[in-house]
């Protein structure tokens, strides 16, 4: 339970993070509460938002370091659950009643910055002095507005890796060094499928790759299920293998107006990702839920790997009676690994009560000062290279290697979440058909007509 | 003398009840019109507007309304809607009225009638949560229970065909308690008098349901499925918990679908445009329901 309730922060779908009771309990309670903006206007508060409860202690650090900076300036942290996360800031938005500064997603910030409702941060005091090159590379580059200007200042990043629990895979016979070199291809699955089958075992003892193995009777799994990716675009299920496969989700990025889930490349990685389900090498759509989200499934002993992300570590390094090791995606037919990142960063509203302040706070929580503090808390990796080798080297204290995430930006081999407009909408479209081809209702295929939904919404536009 | 007076007294006093009625009906109206009748109208005016809450509304006639007709999500959300009605009334009523006569019939017991409304003290969200971890495929008590009885796991929430008629049940669960509750204080209006001379004349249990309390019941029983067959339509928060419209929109119910539209994608005019097509609905069904039923009228002549 206690893993569960870390929840899926950073996805995209709504709700995804209600685990548990207590997520629940505390997205009710957040919301039932409903937090003021704090301010009030009186210049000694600036009021910040944040959805991820895991890494409000590193924040509240950060807050304490900047008020000793700044006197006069006391910061007040709201977290409220991803779940409610976004409606309670549109509507204050409009009540008026918005925080000085909150964390902000590439998924949702199209289209505050559409409506302009963000402070450029280049135009305010203290963030004018932001660079891109402070950061990890690429991870800058996506909050820069369609009229030049800066709405969010980097916080931290995240890339995909492969969790797998070391007992289930040395009983297999499966070595670690097998593991961190593994390639997949569309045609046959290549060493990951391979890998998948061994892992996977049915009721009758028999292995995914034996004579006489019962696809429809299996008890653990090679690869766990983390639904079918329609809501995210796919960033810790399918990401890595279409990344791998040469396929980009749209003609350009960041801003793109054209989505390709119409090409060959993609819908052939689908078919062979999805089609892992139909081989019983991976946990049906079925077996997921809103209660058994992949660390369950890996630390319950019914699947042996996962495909996550990087922000799930403190979930899976908590799984009692899991040796947890962790393994880079397989290399892909392109020859090379990929890997969606992601990153969040803080934007200041432009109804800002306390704007000075909040310039002030945004740029603290960008410095060397306050990345290190949460690059020793280990809990996500900061966006600067200097705070990530703090969380590097926490987790390697704790007897954990994380290279296989930090790796993907030694070796260049990421790619960027697809910032477009439409966001809610395409979700909308894409979930559900992502879903009926997981459950093997409709083939790849199918998502030619899906795509042309998508299009459709950019040519309204005109 | 005595008529007279009373007569002269009489408008007097009408004149001062109208007064404090008004006083009395204030609040209750208030909140009626400021709650209900404005909504509504706003509703319906922002149904026939492009609207997405931080920018003025756009007048677009009736392009929200040729769009609803041509969505092929919404009439699948229709159907979903209606096919979890179906059930959860059709089980809901059955159940609630056999409970309420075997209460009625059997026991005077408040500690029966006590448990057999527990479920309604939970609220929907913790009831939905709760039934979602037991029948969960993997790791849910009601699915171990199932294997270990030798029949397979099933994802009760997961799978297409299951979640509706699992989500439908749930709500039975947490709901049967109240609505036999309802069915059963209309027993209690019944004359125990009809009950003793049917036994007079040698009925049996079978006969006297039959004859004495269903027909007796009709006007309670109709007003209790108006009531609940509105409250149903309105499924949201048991399915916003659980399957939040998955798999594949298989769950995606109307009202989950006008949420989804309004506040995940700023929709608002094309969502109260499938809230004023459901209130439509709805009103034509209570019509219907009131006529059929003939439920302003009682048999008891």
């Amino acid at each position: 339970m206690s893993t569960a309730q870390r929840g899926n922060q950073r996805r995209t779908s709504a709700r995804a993070c209600a685990a548990s009771f207590a997520a629940l309990a505390l997205a009710v309670s957040a919301a039932g509460c409903a937090p003021q903006a704090g301010s009030a206007g009186d210049g000694k508060t600036v009021s910040y938002w944040m959805w991820d409860a895991a890494q409000q202690p590193a924040y509240e650090k950060c807050a304490k370091a900047f008020h000793k900076k700044n006197p006069g300036l006391r910061v007040k942290i709201t977290q409220i659950g991803w779940d409610s996360y976004w409606t309670k800031l549109t509507s204050s938005f409009i009540a008026g009643t918005e925080p000085d500064v909150f964390t902000n997603h590439v998924a949702h910030y199209p289209q505050y910055e559409k409506i302009g409702v963000l402070s450029p941060l280049d135009e305010l005091g203290p963030t004018r002095g932001i660079k891109a090159s402070d950061y990890e590379p690429g991870l800058a580059k996506p909050w820069t507005g369609r009229d030049g200007h800066r709405y969010g200042a980097p916080k931290d990043w995240d890339t995909v890796g492969l969790f797998y629990d070391k007992k289930v895979t040395r009983e297999a016979g499966v070595s670690d060094a097998e593991l961190r070199d593994m390639a997949w291809n569309p045609e046959d699955g290549g060493s990951f499928e391979k890998v998948l089958a061994r892992l996977t075992i049915d009721a009758n003892g028999k292995r995914g790759d034996e004579r006489g193995f019962d696809k429809d009777n299996v008890v653990r799994y090679g690869l766990a299920t983390n639904d079918a990716g329609g809501d995210n675009h796919g960033q810790s299920q399918w990401s890595a293998f279409t990344g791998s496969n040469g396929w980009k989700y749209t003609d350009k990025n960041p801003w793109g107006e054209r989505y390709n889930y119409d090409q060959k490349r993609f819908q052939e990685t689908i078919d062979w990702y999805f089609g892992l389900a139909e081989k019983g090498y991976m946990a049906p759509l079925e077996d997921y839920s809103q209660t058994n989200f992949p660390e369950v499934q890996v630390g319950s002993g019914k699947a042996a790997m996962a495909t996550e992300g990087s922000w799930k570590l403190s979930a899976f390094s908590g799984l009692k009676g899991v040796d947890l090791g962790i393994a880079p995606t397989p290399k892909g037919p392109t020859g090379e690994r990929a890997s969606m990142m992601g990153g969040l960063a803080d934007s200041i509203p432009k109804g800002a009560k306390n704007k000075k302040g909040a310039a002030k706070w945004v740029a603290f929580l960008a410095s060397a000062e306050c990345q290190n503090i949460v690059g020793k808390d280990a809990t996500v990796f900061p966006a600067t290279p200097e705070g990530t080798e703090k969380a590097v080297a926490a987790h390697r204290k704790n007897g954990l290697d994380v290279t296989p995430f930090t790796r993907h930006i030694e070796d260049g081999t990421t790619f960027s979440f697809p910032v477009t407009d439409h966001a809610a909408d395409i979700n909308a479209i894409m979930l559900p058909a992502m879903q009926e081809v997981y459950a093997g209702d409709s083939p790849a295929s199918s998502l030619t007509t899906t795509n042309k939904q998508v299009n459709f919404l950019f040519q309204q536009d005109d | 003398m005595a008529v007279i007076k009373s007569a002269s007294a009489a408008p007097n006093r009408r004149r001062g009840d109208t007064r404090v009625a008004l006083a009395f009906v204030a609040p209750a109206m208030l909140g009626y019109l400021v709650f209900l009748v404005w909504p509504t109208l706003r509703g319906v005016y922002l149904s026939f507007t492009s609207f997405d809450l931080l920018s003025e509304e756009k007048w677009t006639g009736l392009d929200n309304y040729r769009r609803l007709v041509n969505d092929p999500v919404f009439w699948d959300s229709l159907g979903v809607t209606l096919q979890y009605v179906m059930i959860n009334i059709g089980v809901q009523t059955v159940a609630a009225l056999l409970i309420a006569v075997l209460m009625h019939r059997l026991t005077r017991s408040t500690v029966v009638r006590g448990i057999v409304l527990a479920p309604y003290l939970v609220s929907n969200v913790v009831a939905g949560i709760v039934w979602l971890w037991i029948l969960d495929t993997q790791l849910g008590v009601g699915n171990e229970v199932i294997e270990w009885l030798g029949f397979d796991r099933i994802a009760f929430f997961g799978d297409a065909s299951w979640a509706i008629p699992t989500i439908a049940l749930v709500n039975v669960w947490r709901h049967v308690g109240y609505t036999a509750l309802l069915i059963f204080a209309g027993l209690q209006s019944i004359s125990p008098t009809v009950y003793e001379a049917g036994r007079v004349d040698g009925a049996s249990e079978w006969r006297m349901f039959r004859s004495i309390t269903v027909p007796l019941l009709r006007p309670v029983l109709s007003l209790v499925l108006i009531i609940t067959v509105v409250g149903s339509f309105q499924v949201f928060d048991t399915v916003s918990v659980t399957t939040d419209g998955k798999p594949a929109n298989a769950t995606n119910v109307l009202q989950l679908y006008v949420y989804d539209l309004a506040f995940d994608r700023l929709q608002f005019g094309y969502a109260s445009a499938i809230s004023v097509a459901l209130m439509l609905v709805l009103t034509v069904i209570t019509v219907m329901q009131y006529r059929l039923m003939r439920a302003g009228r009682s048999d008891l002549g």
